[in-house]
């Protein structure tokens, strides 16, 4: 209901289709599952409009490769916030593949997975509750933990390097 | 031992405050139950049959005196005077009050601890050899490996939705006392041809209701390498591992369905494009977790002492419970001193609020502070002079802590069972008492020699009852308690499955059916034989023939 990117909500200027069906005019704005991109990609590379992909659990990031840089948006799919596969799904776009678009997290997305996926790549939330509070929310998220263990690709510097560069300062 | 720098006590600091907040969202009917629920089982928050229970990771099983202490006092003030040792080297605490948790956390982050990750679909606390840094037979110290373990484990942003928990143990003995054939990940320490340390790495080995012994996914780890092939592992668990079904799940399933041959393609793969990046450890940053886990200061002693062989030779009951409890130190005249929690009769693990606080002391007093959790539900003293030990054991058995039986019948691993548990169906805590007493004459435990008995009270295996030499399984038939009992159960290096005998026991049943085993293995022993090497070498049938005769 609402999205929040980089400490704003901003308006969803996307359709995200089904994996059958018509598809709205050329002109707009689509977001199509993986699986019907990879059957009709010609003819929707074709459009006007921009596109996007959404990966659900158990597809493969790595279907993506070759039209990375053709895609806005890339969203990813948890559909129970117990199902943790988009994390990976995340890192590997972002870290591995190099892809630069938005990444969204779509579907079960709470406050507190959302540091998480922030880690994994992710730079867009589509949230369940409304505006200022859905910001509110992603705010208070992202601040509540300050020491990371883990190199991510989300820059981040973490407790080892800080220890390092503590250990050079001394030495 | 490893003392928190500002980054860890940060960290958990933090946690403790998010958790509070989470806690006061749930109180104030924010968040639903539904909602809560991971939550609170990310800060190892269980709802049991009777009241909330509280799971305190011990990472590795490394306590400190003060730790201990603290772990005593929490006892006293949040729960009912006494807390469970687990077979994961943790320690649980069954009647703490939801909205008194955050306070018990906060007085558990004043001394480094904290119940991060000790449940839910995450990288569990890491489990390992409780004789660590003292072990004779050890090739190296584990801990060092662990704490890194545990820093890269800890909120890890990739795997903390797994499809389910996932639990490594690592051994740095070639006698594996950390069980880690039935772990999802065990490491074993090794050298490798060229003389350098690094692990075996073993995968897919479990519990519950699909035991599996696990498999060598990859027979050497350089050290350097281990974080970012523990990372490909849980990468491709991450994404192939099955969701559909709760209890298929776990990596052993993965790893069975597949082939181990396909898991090692595409962990390999996967680690082929990260081993080079950032989670390579350089060897600087191993030294420096080896300095933080550095002997202590240890006397240059001989390895005998007269009047620790004078207290023997005078003292019946000291000199059993060095028989028993006493290991080899790898420093000359220090020995590794067991405290054992399984009293005859009592409770397996249990401890009291003032049993941790005497432990707590002892360790200052005689063990460099340093105390150790076994996942067999025991405590250890790890460096104790052999001057010392008299003075010891007296101080123990004065409150109970002195018992004689470390590795033998009555020494039972059993889960918190139907007392407790709401996924359990049947008691266990009950039966490990009433053989526990059956087989109370130390003499005769003695003679039956080392004898593992785990008892579960469902078919979870929390109680590791697929790998007791004797294992006891409880179940639930028509309304009453039933025993099944498997046989040639081994968690150690020679890791087996036990097998299960036959049809299952009634509870009056079951206490004489694990006698009349334990005297046919004494009818038919061979020399030093132990429970297990007769079993294997007999097989199934003349145990049960006494067990069922021609039923």
């Amino acid at each position: 209901m609402a999205i929040v990117k980089n400490d704003s909500l901003i308006e969803q200027e996307w359709i995200t289709v089904d994996a059958e069906g018509d598809l709205p005019s050329s002109d707009e704005n689509l977001i199509v599952p993986l699986e019907r991109f990879k059957e009709e990609r010609d003819s929707l590379l074709g459009r006007n409009g921009g596109l996007g992909v959404q990966l659900n659990p158990g597809d493969a990031p790595e279907d993506l490769a070759e039209d990375l840089d053709r895609l806005s948006i890339i969203t990813v799919n948890f559909p129970a916030y117990t199902d943790g596969r988009g994390y990976s799904y995340g890192r590997v776009l972002r870290e591995r593949m190099g892809f630069t678009g938005e990444l969204r997290a779509v579907g079960d997305v709470l406050r507190d997975q959302i540091l998480y996926m922030h880690r994994c790549g992710f730079d867009s939330y589509d949230l369940k509750v409304e505006g200022e509070v859905a910001l509110n929310k992603v705010r208070a998220a992202l601040k509540e933990v300050s020491v990371y263990y883990q190199p991510t690709g989300d820059g981040r510097v973490t407790a080892q390097s800080l220890r390092e560069r503590r250990r050079a300062a001394l030495q | 031992m490893y003392r928190y720098d500002d980054f860890d006590r940060q960290l958990v600091h933090e946690r403790t405050e998010q958790f509070r907040e989470q806690v006061k969202r749930r109180l104030a009917g924010d968040i639903t139950e539904e909602q809560f629920r991971p939550l609170r089982l990310m800060n190892g928050v269980y709802l049991q049959l009777h009241a909330y229970m509280l799971r305190v990771a011990v990472p590795y099983g490394t306590l400190r005196a003060d730790q201990l202490r603290q772990l005593g006092m929490i006892a006293r003030v949040y729960d009912k005077g006494y807390g469970h040792f687990t077979t994961r080297q943790n320690i649980q605490y069954n009647w703490p009050k939801l909205d008194e948790i955050p306070d018990a956390l906060l007085d558990l982050a004043k001394v480094e601890m904290h119940a991060i990750q000790t449940s839910g679909n995450c990288i569990r606390n890491t489990t390992t050899d409780q004789y660590a840094g003292a072990a004779a037979d050890e090739i190296e110290d584990p801990r060092p490996y662990c704490e890194l373990i545990r820093q890269w484990s800890t909120f890890h942003p990739e795997f903390t939705y797994l499809p389910r928990k996932f639990k490594i143990a690592v051994t740095g003995s070639p006698n594996d006392r950390a069980a880690v054939k039935v772990h999802d990940i065990g490491l074993r320490m090794h050298q490798n041809d060229a003389g350098e340390t690094g692990f075996e790495v073993i995968v897919g080995g479990g519990l519950g209701r699909t035991p599996f012994v696990g498999k060598t996914i990859r027979d050497f780890i350089g050290k350097n390498d281990l974080f970012s092939y523990l990372e490909a592992i849980l990468r491709v668990y991450n994404r192939f591992g099955r969701r559909d079904n709760k209890y298929k799940a776990r990596i052993k399933i993965l790893v069975h369905e597949e082939g181990i041959d396909k898991i090692r393609e595409l962990v390999e793969e996967e680690w082929s494009q990260i081993k080079d990046g950032s989670l390579r450890v350089d060897d600087a940053e191993i030294a420096h977790y080896i300095e933080q886990f550095a002997p202590p200061a240890f006397e240059t002693l001989a390895d005998d002492d007269a009047d620790f062989e004078r207290h023997k030779a005078e003292n019946r009951r000291f000199a059993n419970w060095v028989r028993s409890n006493v290991i080899e130190h790898k420093q000359p005249g220090y020995a590794i001193a067991n405290v054992s929690l399984k009293p005859i009769g009592g409770i397996p693990g249990d401890a009291t609020d003032t049993q941790m606080e005497l432990v707590a002391d002892l360790s200052e007093k005689y063990s460099f502070g340093d105390v150790r959790v076994t996942h067999e539900q025991n405590l250890v003293l790890p460096h104790v002079k052999k001057a010392d030990l008299f003075a010891l054991w007296t101080a123990l058995d004065a409150d109970n802590l002195g018992t004689a039986n470390l590795g033998y019948v009555t020494d039972i691993i059993s889960c918190p069972g139907l007392d407790y548990c709401a996924l359990a169906t049947a008691r266990s805590i009950p039966l490990s008492q009433r053989i526990s007493e059956r087989f109370s004459d130390l003499d005769h435990q003695h003679d039956i020699g080392e004898l593992k008995i785990k008892i579960s009270g469902c078919i979870n295996a929390c109680g590791h009852h697929h790998v007791g030499h004797i294992g006891i399984l409880g179940l639930d038939k028509r309304g009453k308690e039933f025993y099944q009992i498997t046989l040639g159960g081994d968690a150690s290096q020679d890791a087996s499955i036990g097998k299960i005998a036959g049809a299952g026991f009634s509870e009056a049943e079951v206490v004489d059916a694990i006698e009349s085993l334990v005297t046919k293995y004494i009818d038919i022993r061979d020399g030093g034989e132990r429970f297990i090497d007769t079993y294997r070498r007999v097989g199934m049938d003349p145990f049960k023939e006494v067990l069922y005769g021609d039923r």
